[in-house]
């Protein structure tokens, strides 16, 4: 298959990305990551990843791929499997007919990955596009890599059967029918007001600006004493969602202002560009933030769960302002 | 981020990889700038694996002096914890614990073995010694 793989930042919004150039409407990953309205924060206190509580700095996983399908007018095939064989002889299928199908994959069993990367997450998102003839290994393209990758049928079969939360159950995806270029000014300015309503009016404390500041109360109250180790766990868990896991930096921050750059010149609105230089400015200070703690967790500087926690509070009052001025500007 | 600003000070665990960033260029517009790594990272990455590597070692330890069986030994070496271990499994999280008792271990049918090497990736006769 003739397949072209660039490198992206964040999983979902890169293989969304190449699927549609695929597809012939060229995206970028911002634009695939902004238009679907992917941009948010949740600290989720009741779901626990090996004790921690989760930090999201966006929307929950397949929100992407769902969500491009209302303003492009895609229609995307989702498909999982109760047995394995069924999933594997379905995939080997599609790609026999010369499809490029979307897979969602645990982490933990793609062996190409860093050893030091791979963590029980079962919402990776690879696209496979061939077969070697002669192994039979899979030719995936993986958004976060820098090139194209292969990967052993009982690798990718266990990563695509992983259990535990977000269960793939062999999902694969792919697009029926053609996507098409949409009506830029119709459909920018309803993805942005969507981000500014969950950022600013979502319903629960714990998601949006109010959730920065629910995160900021529950730093501040962590134990310097004798739970000191845990609570560095606690702090370290946030910094790697917010960089570690492939966000483009700043916790989704910059990706986002990307996409408001590309939106500016398509809508000839200069406001929203100045908004994004605004943005800019805050996944900055995400990163400072991401500094502090990391400098906490070596012991360069003593830990004082407090001082993060204002830091949080300054970067929330930030977030509302923001996303106040981008709903005005939308 | 000004693309100038990306770090480049390495990342040993990203295993060689660099990844996609994306910063300000010249012409105020962001772009992707591959990174070899930021320390930031690195600190909590390390810290994370490193928790994971002290909870298997303490296990062995512990399996060593009949204190626990090898199923609690692997569970921590292939990044579990008992709430993971019994999604992945299908075994209820009490009976995983009692299975951590020596004992109880030793006396496991060949088809509850054969339940957790799978779900854990390996074979049975790996999953009753540990190393």
């Amino acid at each position: 298959m003739d397949f072209q793989h660039s490198q992206a930042s964040h999983c979902e919004s890169g293989v969304m990305s190449n699927l549609l150039r695929h597809h012939g409407l060229p995206l970028s990953e911002p634009m695939t990551f902004g238009l679907s309205s992917a941009l948010s924060f949740a600290y989720l206190p009741i779901i626990k990843i090996n004790g921690l509580p989760l930090v999201a700095y966006r929307m929950p996983p397949k929100a992407i791929i769902k969500g491009l399908q209302k303003p492009l007018g895609l229609k995307m095939r989702f498909e999982t499997f109760g047995s394995q064989a069924a999933g594997v002889a379905r995939l080997n299928e599609l790609l026999d007919q010369g499809k490029l199908v979307g897979l969602q994959t645990s982490v933990f069993w793609l062996p190409y990955l860093p050893q030091d990367l791979r963590f029980h997450f079962n919402a990776h998102n690879v696209l496979a596009f061939g077969r070697d003839p002669a192994t039979g290994d899979y030719q995936l393209s993986d958004p976060v890599a820098e090139t194209t990758v292969t990967c052993a049928p009982a690798d990718l079969q266990r990563a695509r059967f992983a259990k535990g939360a977000l269960a793939p159950k062999g999902l694969l995806y792919y697009p029926v029918g053609t996507p098409h270029t949409p009506d830029w000014a119709q459909v920018l300015p309803a993805a942005i007001r969507k981000t500014t309503r969950i950022m600013l009016d979502a319903p629960l404390p714990i998601i949006g600006v109010r959730g920065i500041r629910w995160l900021a109360k529950a730093i501040e109250k962590l134990d310097t004493g004798s739970g000191a180790a845990h609570s560095k766990l606690f702090i370290g868990q946030v910094v790697r969602m917010q960089e570690e896991i492939g966000t483009g930096g700043g916790g989704f921050r910059f990706i986002y202002a990307s996409f408001l750059q590309e939106a500016a010149d398509l809508l000839a609105r200069p406001a929203l560009g100045e908004l994004a230089e605004q943005l800019i400015d805050i996944g900055d200070e995400w990163r400072e933030f991401a500094l502090a703690t990391a400098r906490m967790i070596r012991d360069r500087d003593p830990l004082q769960p407090p001082r993060l926690a204002d830091k949080l509070r300054a970067i929330a009052d930030r977030e509302q302002a923001f996303f106040r001025d981008l709903r005005r500007a939308a | 981020m000004l693309d100038s600003e990306v770090p480049q000070e390495g990342n040993s665990t990203l295993g060689g990889h660099r990844k996609a960033m994306y910063a300000r260029g010249t012409d105020g517009k962001l772009h992707i700038v591959q990174s070899a790594g930021w320390e930031v990272e690195e600190i909590v990455t390390k810290q994370a694996v490193d928790d994971l590597l002290r909870l298997t070692e303490n296990a062995r330890q512990r399996v060593l002096a009949g204190q626990t069986s090898p199923l609690e030994y692997h569970m921590y070496r292939v990044r579990m914890d008992v709430p993971l271990l019994s999604q992945a499994s299908g075994i209820w999280q009490w009976r995983i614990r009692r299975h951590f008792r020596p004992a109880v271990f030793a006396g496991l049918s060949a088809s509850l073995l054969a339940t957790y090497a799978d779900a854990m990736g390996m074979t049975v006769d790996q999953l009753k010694k540990a190393d």
